[in-house]
């Protein structure tokens, strides 16, 4: 495309608003404008200058603002009717059908709406993840339109600037002064003082500062960007490990997710604050709410296989010992271990005896340990216990049969079949958890003396290697709002007009008023003429009252 | 222990008036000044900033005795989080103060924090112990940058209100005219929450009843307001007390709704007779307090808050938080209901830059997003945590 050649020579590309060198306005709106758009400097950004194939319509889509602040409100408010119900990991249900039911159940027809919507797993879903891809594009995109002219038209922007672009400035001023180079000096040592970088050339001061704050958005963009990106390689085997495992005290276990490497769990605590051991202060608080728990925590022993051990082998060698509490992970090669859930008191072991149910008299005690019942107890006097059959959670009688519902000894069953030197032939029994059930009458009867209990932690295991990329963008995203929130670019243009006018301009991306304070202190030191702030339609009307 | 705990409630009290009087002094100083120009010098500031900001030593000394008292930073239930949510909001007033020197912020900045340490007051005051999840230094980090954050960012909200008021037209029936008489009104619901709960606080009123709650479990809830609604298959534990008008299904917290309706009912009342006496919107009450405040001053300052406090509460409430939620809960980020309002106040605040940088949104509407963006945050601070209850919740 032609280049635009301004008045004062540059030659300016294609889609140019004010003249990268001089500042003159070029089109025709930028003339007629009382005060000009400095937003990008008036440069040609290529959203505004290509507007024909599919590309530029692609590119001047996501360029826009204004999309990015839709997509940006529409991410917000998908995410704010997330938070109406539950999300479907908070729900302590799993399966559709039992979703939907709960949904139903407990918020009617909105709640089945909310199910059939999709919006009971808003995080996850299509839309959602297509928005969040939007937003990035729109980020990027928006920015490289932005970036590179902005920097070039910075880069290139001459010192002295045409009196019309002087006069198209919010701030500017304009004026007779007694003696225009002294006056020039003057701004010039009080702006260097003021910390400005200055230039002057031929009768003009341009006084600048902290150009890079300009910088800003970008570095934070970047930031965002590289944060998306972190979240996307999670999708990736072996960059994300997510796994749960339950462990029982005195367990040893492979860890889900961390291949060759155990967990054993030597013990689980949960502590209470209690009202001796808590300062009186906490006193009122225990008696309104009950108990606070105080403490989780797995005491455990971490092991690895060895090297040279043999595949399949458990071949072991010890790491650590480690005590896992809340908010104090175990670490180890990347993986972190977290205490998350418990559960107390799962029966491990039962003390049985056996008795003559006519007298009463004992032939002495055995344990069944509930993870490797074993099949025949010896007992005094010639007796033995044969355990025929064990029902970890049983669960009632099927087509004859007592069943099982899971491993796990929430309701031990037991059948016994009981043998003494009176019986030799055995006697059965069926014996639970508050009954016994017996085919015919017995003499003999297996008694329940005492159970074992040992607690379960919940553990999680993360491993996360996109960890350091967000913490990246994190960091990049921090140093770029700083940048561009806590310092401002000003400029200052002072320049002799003709036949001995001063004229003075002022801009700043944000904070006017430190600028014209600034300005303020330069102009009463270097005697500028005055000037006004063309938006502050209140200092007029209060000069006004001031006045009467 | 005790004696500490004390003196911290003591120092609380003490700033609470030192706000109030250094109110009344800012207030004085709007009177008396012709303009804007004479007023950021007058005597009645100078004295009104020095007031704040004796409030604040004695607000932050309650902060510091509470935090001996119980070795736990006191940010840990609602109404810890609530005070220092008022504490910080003078604070950022302060800061903003010795920046631009505009008195007329302190008039409407002091009420608000005034509200709000009223409002924290009302929750059970005793010292918590800390739950397991909580026990992090990361909590001291994290909270503390959050509130911070925040409360600069709802002086921008403040800046918005004092720019509407003084140039909303409230003579004329409008949408805006509407809307900033809406904003009136919340306040003066939250003053009805504080006049209904200190009322049946000082006739001690209480209601047990036990219910079954929504994982069919039974508990026990006492009441401190007369119960409207009662709890999904309530039965009362006090004769005397009275029957609930209806029985709520067991995923409404009637307790909290029955709160709720008493403090909006006695607001409405409360409003309603400011309404009849004076015979005009209220806005129009304050409107004469706003007018000397500079547009253009306040503009800048709503804006200038916001860039202050968005990369604070971006540190806080997203990068500190993901950083905690880590080590606590084993992922960064979990999509828990107050994370996620965190996120929608940080989408908001972006969303705000932008259409003020690149659409020239300044003036009403820039003061009207920043008013938005208050209701948003307060929304986080209140509805989520008694209403959408989440790993987070206090209450
Ligand atoms: C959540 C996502 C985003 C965040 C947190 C963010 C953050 C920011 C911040 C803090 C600024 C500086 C504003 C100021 O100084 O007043 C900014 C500027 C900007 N942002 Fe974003 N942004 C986001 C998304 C977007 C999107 C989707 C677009 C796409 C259109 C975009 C385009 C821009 C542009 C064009 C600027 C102005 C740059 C300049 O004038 O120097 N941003 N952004």
């Amino acid at each position: 495309m032609s280049k635009i050649k301004c008045k004062c020579g540059h030659e300016n590309p294609f889609g140019t608003v004010l003249c990268e060198k001089c500042g003159r306005p070029l089109t025709e709106e930028a003339k007629q404008s009382e005060v000009v758009d400095m937003r990008y400097e008036g440069s040609a950004r290529r959203s505004q200058t290509y507007k024909r194939s599919i590309i530029d319509k692609i590119w001047n889509f996501f360029s826009s603002v204004k999309i990015g602040v839709s997509i940006i409100i529409a991410v917000l408010a998908t995410s704010a009717i997330g938070t109406l119900f539950p999300q479907k990991f908070y729900v302590p249900v799993q399966t559709p059908e039992d979703l939907l039911a709960y949904y139903e159940r407990l918020y009617g027809f909105i709640g089945t709406l909310y199910y059939k919507l999709g919006f009971y797993d808003m995080y996850n879903s299509w839309w959602f993840k297509v928005l969040i891809g939007m937003l990035g594009t729109s980020i990027i995109i928006a920015s490289v339109d932005r970036v590179f002219p902005l920097y070039k038209s910075l880069k290139r922007q001459r010192t002295k600037r045409h009196p019309s672009f002087m006069k198209r400035q919010r701030i500017y001023g304009e004026g007779t002064a007694l003696t225009p180079d002294l006056s020039l000096e003057k701004a010039e040592e009080k702006l260097k003082e003021m910390k400005y970088n200055v230039k002057k050339e031929d009768g003009a001061v341009l006084a600048e500062k902290n150009r890079f704050s300009r910088w800003g958005p970008y570095v934070n963009h970047t930031g965002l960007i590289i944060f998306l990106f972190g979240i996307l390689l999670r999708g990736i085997p072996g960059f994300y490990v997510d796994d749960t495992m339950w462990i029982r005290e005195g367990e040893l276990r492979s860890i889900p997710g961390a291949p060759d490497y155990y967990l054993k769990s030597n013990q689980f605590i949960m502590e209470m604050y209690t009202k001796e051991e808590a300062d009186e202060v906490f006193g009122k608080a225990l008696d309104r709410v009950g108990s606070i728990v105080k403490n989780y925590q797995t005491d455990v022993s971490l092991y690895k296989k060895k090297e040279d051990g043999l595949p399949g082998s458990t071949d072991m060698e010890f790491v650590k010992d480690y005590s896992i509490i809340v908010n104090k992970p175990l670490k180890f090669d990347g993986y972190n271990i977290f205490q998350m859930d418990y559960r107390l008191n799962e029966l491990k072991s039962m003390k049985m005896k056996l008795i003559e149910k006519e007298t009463g008299d004992s032939f002495g005690e055995f344990t069944i340990d509930l993870d490797d019942p074993k099949g025949v107890y010896e007992l005094e006097n010639g007796a033995t216990v044969n355990l025929i059959g064990y029902y970890a959670d049983y669960a009632g009688v099927e087509n004859g049969e007592p069943v099982s519902k899971s491993p796990v000894p929430n309701n031990p069953a037991f059948i016994f079949d009981m043998r003494t030197p009176e019986k030799p032939q055995g006697e059965k029994s069926f014996v639970a958890i508050q009954q016994t059930l017996e085919t015919e009458e017995n003499a003999y009867q297996v008694k329940f003396v005492s159970a074992d209990t040992r607690h379960i932690s919940g553990l999680t295991i993360r491993k996360d290697k996109t960890l350091y990329i967000l913490l990246l963008g994190g960091i990049i995203f921090m140093i770029g709002v700083i940048q561009g929130s806590y310092w401002n670019h000003r400029r200052i243009w002072v320049q002799k007009g003709n036949d001995g006018n001063l004229l003075v301009a002022a801009h700043t991306n944000k904070n006017w008023f430190s600028l014209k304070k600034e300005l303020e202190s330069v102009k009463d030191y270097a005697g500028l003429p005055k000037y006004v702030d063309r938006r502050d339609t209140d200092i007029e009307s209060e000069q006004e009252e001031g006045e009467k | 222990m005790m004696e500490l705990a004390d003196l911290s409630a003591n120092l609380l009290l003490v700033s609470f008036i030192a706000y109030l009087v250094a109110t009344a002094f800012f207030g004085g100083a709007i009177k008396k000044a012709s303009s804007e120009t004479t007023y950021k010098k007058s005597r009645w500031g100078q004295i009104g900033i020095t007031i704040t900001v004796i409030g604040f030593i004695s607000n932050l000394g309650y902060f510091i005795t509470r935090w001996m008292a119980s070795g736990h930073i006191p940010l840990s239930n609602m109404f810890e989080f609530t005070a220092a949510f008022g504490m910080m909001l003078v604070g950022a007033f302060i800061l903003l103060f010795y920046l631009y020197r505009t008195p007329s912020l302190g008039l409407f900045a002091l009420p608000i924090a005034i509200i709000m340490i009223a409002y924290a007051s009302m929750f059970p005051k005793d010292i918590t112990p800390l739950i397991p999840a909580l026990q992090s230094h990361w909590l001291v980090i994290h909270v503390i940058t959050t509130v911070i954050g925040e409360a600069i960012l709802v002086i921008s909200a403040v800046a918005g209100l004092v720019y509407l008021l003084k140039n909303v037209d409230l003579t004329k029936p409008s949408r805006e005219r509407f809307w900033l008489e809406a904003v009136m009104i919340a306040l003066v619901l939250v003053i009805g929450f504080v006049v209904s709960s200190t009322t049946f606080k000082l006739t001690g009123y209480e209601a047990h009843f036990t219910y079954i709650d929504k994982e069919d479990k039974p508990k026990d809830i006492e009441y401190n307001y007369p119960p409207l609604f009662g709890m999904n298959e309530y039965e009362a534990q006090t004769p005397e007390a009275m029957t609930p008008w209806i029985e709520m299904p067991a995923i409404v917290n009637a307790k909290t709704l029955t709160t709720f309706v008493w403090s909006v009912a006695t607001g409405i009342v409360l409003y309603l007779l400011l309404r009849l006496s004076i015979r005009r919107p209220v806005a129009t009450l304050l409107k004469p307090f706003a007018k000397k405040a500079n547009s253009q001053l306040m503009d800048e300052i709503g804006y200038r808050a916001v860039l202050i406090g968005f990369p604070v509460f971006t540190l806080g409430a997203l990068i500190f938080a993901m950083i905690w939620a880590h080590e606590a809960w084993s992922r960064f980020w979990g999509w828990d209901p107050k994370e996620v309002w965190a996120l929608i106040s940080w989408l908001f605040y972006a969303a705000f830059l932008h259409l003020r940088l690149s659409q020239g949104w300044e003036g009403k509407k820039s003061a009207w997003l920043a008013v938005i963006g208050f209701i948003i945050i307060m929304f986080n601070l209140i509805a989520v945590n008694l209403i959408i209850a989440g790993l987070h919740s206090y209450a």
